[in-house]
């Protein structure tokens, strides 16, 4: 009798604690599972929100952090009101380095991160920032690249922004294509360190690359 | 059996209490009542919470329960953290957030200034507007006078601000004033200012009521700073048709140090053969330039540079002399001129920051003026006007500044105070080589101390608050100048400011050496502004009343007797949306001055002040060419201008003749062809550039000159109606970052 209630306890104390240790990575696969319909349905603000609880909730996982950012530079990019940018921007920028701090330094995703936002301020006024947003912007990539030569994102990325340039200034579909052609062989044999890791780009890339034919 | 039955029930209820979801919504607001929308709720510490909509409105469900706490926070206002009991009971809250104090929505002091630069939000032109205005012709101040509060004048250099000479308008660099910002001046012909427009990535022109931080300047102030590191390591060599340039600017590996030298050689000869010049050049003006330059960064925080430059020049004219029919005035000039300027600033600790700059300059003027007759040959009349016509002086000024700012945030917001000091050691030395003048050589001890406080009361509303004591050895005199300003947001994008403030000024050396005794002129400044600003456009209104006194008169004798005042309305526009791929800029000033100084016999307009003045300025980049266009329509209203006659019984001046000149007008044209843009494998970045002043070919008269007797006037024209430009400009950038990424591919 004794004995069995002693079972029954252990059982719903361990399920519970089970599932606090599984709450985290629900909670994240969940919200991971929306990234992609966030932007069509301007939610990724929301989302953003919904990754920094996670985030200040753990203090000690970089991935909350760093799906913040990407939602928040997102924002900043899909964001028409260009008055608004830069302070998304800038919010994207605090979370990306909070997560470089907690991950030690930064990595090849942080650095794909930090191009975005350079490309995001880039886009207030190209005319004056190019310059310095431009180069920053594929300097990161860059860095993206070195630190990790499998990762497919600084490609499809710098296949993005050829997509957006005039082919005057050397972008347009032709150059593009190649880049965006190299970025989805990748994703195919790309193996992201855990579920939690990220993985996103490869139906985007897909689309640019279907537009460029 | 029946207690494990019970027990298990109270764990299910337990678990299913612990389970049951409460419910909490609300409102996010400001304390006006306005929705925040986009703002984050969230319970402390769980993953629970919510983003607002729209309306501020907001719901989530959670299974937490106790006390916990909940936290708000949105982008532009403080964060919010209170304490929330969590029952069964769905909770609605009422949350109020106040606004944070931030660089980017709080209000900022625009009366008075234009600021041009890529960081700040104010900023009406970028720095690449002042490097690309079709009339500027690559001058710094050029794009300065396509703005409100200039003058269009063009036989002197110098920005005539609002009323103001040019020499009340004083240039500093990296927070230093800079002596001989121009080069020396010539007879009838405005010329450049010395420093590259690439040089700086900030300009703050301001037309009045400037900073503590600044002084010596009646009328404005032009304030720029130099650039940081460059992106990355690059050779770059120019050729034009006036001349010849090249540099290297090396990027360390590690990205924290750099050092660069230029040179070039500018000779006006083969452009001089093509386009005939009014004045007779019988030393054509070639320059040589040379600048060092350094530039590290200390820590995260800190920066120090150091910019060097070397500049030889010289030239000789030879233009018709106003009081004969058959003379020439032949005037020739050598300069010399070192510049050098360090400066470092750091942050320390959260709160303080420092600012240590120091300048020294050395210019060297040797100028001769000869009175010749039709054959080029010295001619000696030995009674007036001509005694006076020749001479042979060499006039020498240096000038060591040292000058430091700290700064210390208060509060958590943008509020600041600063203290600082200044001083500058002039030393200047003429000496005339002929027999009968005197050889001078002034020394001043200029100290000046300053404080400031920026006061953000909210976000809506700020102060400035400075005040400056300036004291200069030379004359041994003292000055007090408070300065005040403040700024009221109005509505969502626009903001009004005032500014008052006295601004005092040393007399020019040549005055001070007939009178030591003289004291600081001085001015007021009243300055009402509003402006309103969206991302695509910038709608400026400026009214302004200035007061002048203790203008120095050089006659009946040397004193502090004179005065004046200067009022005015300001418009200025930028558009960058209306027209598709086009950007333009409007500003108009309307100004009425009188001023009675120098040998004036009263209050009169001074002949480089216009009434009404405005400006055009438009850009154009077209994609398909890679060509970027570029033009700027300037017109001025007349002039006065003024024959003051000397009636040597009564001892007076009176107005003998005067008159109005033309209106003003120059449209500037300029082509920026970019041909390698965007080529990822082209090694070299080139830039060719065409430019053409006064297109339409419009007769321009700035002003007339009398004769000594007043019976002949002669209009002060261009040394040419129109200056054409034709350069080409490759960087070589040294890094291999796009190699790499190629040959990846």
């Amino acid at each position: 009798m004794k004995r069995s209630a002693f079972l029954l306890m252990l059982i719903t104390g361990s399920f519970s604690l089970f599932a606090q240790s599984d709450k985290y990575k629900q909670a994240m696969l969940q919200r991971i599972a929306e990234l992609e319909s966030a932007v069509p349905e301007g939610k990724m603000l929301t989302l953003a929100n919904s990754f920094e609880r996670i985030a200040t909730a753990e203090k000690d996982q970089w991935l909350p952090y760093y799906y913040a950012a990407y939602c928040q530079v997102m924002a900043a990019l899909t964001e028409k009101d260009k008055s608004k940018t830069d302070q998304l921007a800038e919010k994207a920028e605090n979370l990306i380095k909070t997560a470089e701090q907690i991950a030690g330094g930064g990595n090849s995703e942080t650095y794909v991160i930090h191009s975005m936002i350079a490309t995001a301020r880039l886009s207030v006024d190209p005319q004056s920032r190019w310059m310095l947003y431009g180069q920053s912007s594929s300097d990161y990539l860059e860095k993206a690249r070195q630190a990790d030569s499998t990762n497919p994102r600084p490609y499809y990325l710098e296949g993005q922004y050829k997509f957006f340039t005039p082919e005057e200034f050397g972008g347009g579909k032709k150059a593009a294509a190649p880049l965006l052609e190299k970025s989805i062989e990748m994703f195919d044999s790309f193996k992201a360190a855990s579920e939690l890791h990220p993985t996103w780009g490869k139906s985007a890339a897909a689309w640019f690359l279907s537009q460029c034919k | 059996m029946k207690f494990l039955l019970i027990c298990s029930f109270l764990c299910f209820t337990m678990v299913n209490s612990l389970n049951a979801q409460t419910l909490i919504k609300g409102k996010v607001r400001t304390p006006k009542g306005k929705p925040v929308p986009g703002a984050s709720i969230a319970l402390k510490d769980s993953y629970d919470g919510a983003t607002s909509d729209s309306l501020g409105n907001f719901e989530f469900e959670t299974t937490e329960k106790g006390a916990w706490l909940i936290q708000v926070s949105a982008i532009g206002f403080k964060q919010l953290e209170q304490p929330l009991e969590i029952g069964n009971q769905s909770i609605t809250l009422d949350l109020v957030l106040r606004e944070a104090v931030d660089e980017l929505k709080a209000v900022v002091v625009t009366a008075g200034s234009f600021e041009a630069s890529d960081a700040k939000r104010t900023t009406v032109l970028s720095a690449m507007d002042v490097v690309t205005t079709a009339s500027a012709n690559a001058d710094v101040t050029g794009a300065i006078r396509t703005l409100p509060g200039t003058q269009q004048v063009g036989e002197k250099e110098g920005l005539f601000v609002r009323g103001g000479s040019g020499e009340e308008a004083r240039v500093f660099i990296d927070g230093t004033l800079v002596n001989n910002f121009f080069y020396t001046s010539l007879p009838d012909i405005a010329t450049r200012g010395r420093f590259s427009p690439f040089l700086f990535k900030g300009t703050v022109f301001s037309s009045g009521g400037y900073s503590a931080l600044y002084g010596q300047a009646l009328s404005g102030a032009l304030i720029l700073e130099t650039i940081d590191l460059p992106e990355k390591t690059t050779a770059s060599i120019g050729i034009s048709t006036v001349g010849l340039s090249g540099g290297y600017q090396h990027l360390n590996e590690k990205k924290n140090a750099s050092w660069g030298l230029n040179y070039g050689y500018t000779n006006l000869l083969p452009y001089f053969e093509l386009f005939k010049q009014r004045p007779d050049y019988f030393r054509v003006p070639a320059f040589h330039y040379g600048d060092a330059n350094f530039r590290v960064k200390t820590s995260k925080t800190g920066m120090l540079k150091f910019y060097a430059t070397f500049q030889q020049n010289e030239l000789g004219l030879r233009q018709p002399d106003i009081d004969s029919s058959a003379l020439k005035n032949a005037f020739s000039l050598t300069n010399y001129n070192v510049y050098a300027n360090l400066s470092w600033k750091e942050r320390l600790g959260k709160k303080w920051k420092i600012y240590i700059g120091t300048s020294y300059s050395t210019n060297k003027d040797d100028i001769q003026n000869q009175l010749e007759d039709p054959d080029n040959k010295a001619s000696q009349i030995e009674e007036p006007p001509f005694v006076t016509k020749s001479f042979d002086m060499v006039s020498k000024s240096d000038l060591l500044q040292v000058k430091t700012v700290i700064d210390r945030s208060l509060g958590t917001g943008l509020s600041a105070w600063r203290i600082g000091g200044e001083w500058l050691y002039f030393s200047d030395n003429l000496r005339y080589r002929d027999t009968f003048s005197v050889h001078t050589k002034p020394q001043d001890q200029f100290k000046a101390a300053f404080t400031e406080a920026d006061i953000y009361i909210t976000n809506d509303l700020a102060a400035k608050i400075g005040l400056r004591a300036e004291q200069s050895s030379l004359m041994d005199r003292a000055n007090l100048a408070p300065r005040f300003s403040m700024a009221y947001k109005v509505g969502l994008k626009g903001q009004a400011s005032l500014a008052y403030g006295v601004f005092y000024q040393k007399p020019e050396r040549n005055q001070l050496i007939i009178n030591p005794s003289l004291q600081f002129t001085k001015a007021s400044h009243y300055i009402a502004n509003y402006q309103l600003m969206t991302g695509d456009y910038t709608l400026r209104l400026e009214t302004f009343y200035k007061e002048y006194e203790d203008l120095v008169k050089t006659h009946p004798k040397m004193s502090n007797n004179g005065r004046g005042y200067a009022k005015g309305i300001e418009l200025f526009w930028r558009d960058k949306k209306t027209v598709k791929n086009v950007d333009y800029w409007f500003s108009y000033s309307y100004l009425d001055t009188k001023r009675d100084y120098l040998n004036y016999p009263g209050m009169l307009q001074p002949n480089f002040a216009a009434n009404h003045t405005a400006s055009l300025v438009v850009k154009k980049f077209m994609t398909k060419w890679k060509m970027q266009v570029n033009a700027s329509y300037s017109f001025a209203t007349g002039r006065p201008y003024y024959y003051f006659a000397y009636d040597p019984n009564r001892e007076v001046y009176t107005v003998g003749a005067q008159g109005k000149t033309m209106p003003y007008n120059n449209m500037g044209l300029s082509l920026n062809y970019l041909p390698t843009i965007g080529k990822d494998k082209a090694k070299a970045f080139t830039v060719w550039v065409f430019s053409v002043t006064n297109v339409l070919n419009q007769k321009q008269i700035f002003n007339y000159n009398y004769s000594y007797d007043g019976r002949n006037k002669l209009g002060v024209r261009p040394a040419a109606n129109q200056f054409f430009f034709l350069g080409c400009f490759i960087s070589i950038g040294v890094d291999r970052t796009q190699d790499i990424i190629n040959s990846n591919l």
